[in-house]
């Protein structure tokens, strides 16, 4: 029973951040309304970590099965991607190592700024 | 025979079996190497799409199964607050160099993801879908959708970005002199989401911690961000 009570407040959640996204009709998707919406819900202490938490991890240690039909659904593009893939390949490396370097460089250099005037 | 085999392709329980099946064989190779090149979802995915070609089924026929395992994607999504959550406690200490961090580095990131589209030459629908590449898989899923682009080719970019992130990601903060903990935790996270963290785990606990927070703000921060430099720069 705690599991499905577990699932039903997650998937009412879930409903409610596309009812938000379809009513204010804004640009963010609605299940990440949604994962707002939890988020405030546990800083709150409306909703205590233990009445989701089982699920979560259940859905969380397998998160990347559920991506298995959007990955294989790569096969419908192979038209589209036809003598592309290196390109694919290529900005999708190069893209990674900028946002490393951006993203680390700049922590970096705010967290030393910080230290030196404390 | 051949009556039987089709009814069963007509059920979704060839989909949804095809997946389970391929996944476990795939978690087993990966944890017989431990290589990131044995990702259980690469694996999985192309032992599907080989057996789809080979036996000419249609991606329909799977996507009968498929279609129930894909609904989860959203509850997925939303769960993912819960290691946020948890997290959230090691972000008061340096919010402003953590948030500004993920913003920059995003932001770099979506706007040479442009740039590269247009060297390449590759049409605005392929370029849509790249946009989302560093964020976690559902998060990366949603903002394709939203932005009109295809969501299957953003699974396949996030899936190149882990691996190059765990490959290159502790090399990469090296030869740039990134020595601090924190800011490696939150490079890696927010250039490869939880491929790279796993790399970062194994770095240290306060870079694996870092990588894990970075996951969750990267795709919030990204949420807004890539609609916004797709509507400024393409």
């Amino acid at each position: 029973m705690k599991y499905v009570i577990q699932f039903a407040i997650i998937l009412a959640i879930c409903y409610v951040g596309d009812l938000i996204h379809n009513y204010l009709a804004l640009p963010i998707p609605g299940n990440v309304l949604g994962m707002v919406l939890l988020l405030i819900l546990l800083l709150t202490g409306i909703l205590e970590l233990s009445m989701i938490e089982d699920v979560s991890n259940f859905l969380l240690k397998h998160l990347s099965f559920f991506f298995i039909p959007a990955a294989v659904g790569l096969i419908t593009c192979f038209t589209i991607l036809e003598g592309k893939w290196t390109a694919l390949f290529i900005i999708s490396v190069v893209s990674t190592f900028i946002i490393a370097v951006v993203t680390g460089a700049t922590v970096q250099i705010l967290m030393k700024r910080r230290q030196s005037l404390e | 025979m051949s009556e039987l085999i089709s009814q069963f392709l007509q059920s979704p329980v060839f989909g949804i079996g095809i997946s389970l099946l391929t996944f476990y064989a795939g978690g087993l190779l990966y944890k017989r190497t431990g290589s990131p090149l044995m990702n259980p979802l690469v694996l999985s995915m192309l032992m599907i799409i080989a057996l789809l070609l080979s036996f000419h089924i249609s991606f329909d026929d799977y996507n009968r199964g498929g279609q129930f395992i894909s609904f989860f994607l959203g509850p997925a999504t939303v769960i993912l607050a819960v290691p946020l959550y948890k997290k959230i406690s090691l972000l008061k200490e340096n919010v402003v160099p953590i948030i500004a961090g993920i913003s920059i580095g995003s932001a770099a990131g979506i706007t040479s993801i442009i740039v590269m589209c247009k060297m390449f030459g590759l049409d605005e629908l392929i370029s849509i879908s790249m946009l989302p590449k560093s964020v976690t898989t559902p998060i990366g899923i949603e903002i394709s959708n939203q932005l009109g682009g295809i969501p299957s080719i953003t699974v396949a970019a996030i899936v190149f970005t882990g691996i190059a992130g765990v490959l290159l990601g502790p090399m990469v903060c090296k030869l740039f002199r990134i020595d601090d903990e924190v800011a490696v935790g939150i490079a890696i996270g927010t250039s490869s989401h939880a491929l790279g963290t796993t790399k970062a785990v194994e770095l240290g606990e306060t870079e694996g911690a870092m990588s894990g927070l970075a996951i969750g703000i990267a795709g919030l921060i990204t949420v807004f961000l890539a609609p916004l430099l797709a509507k400024l720069l393409m």
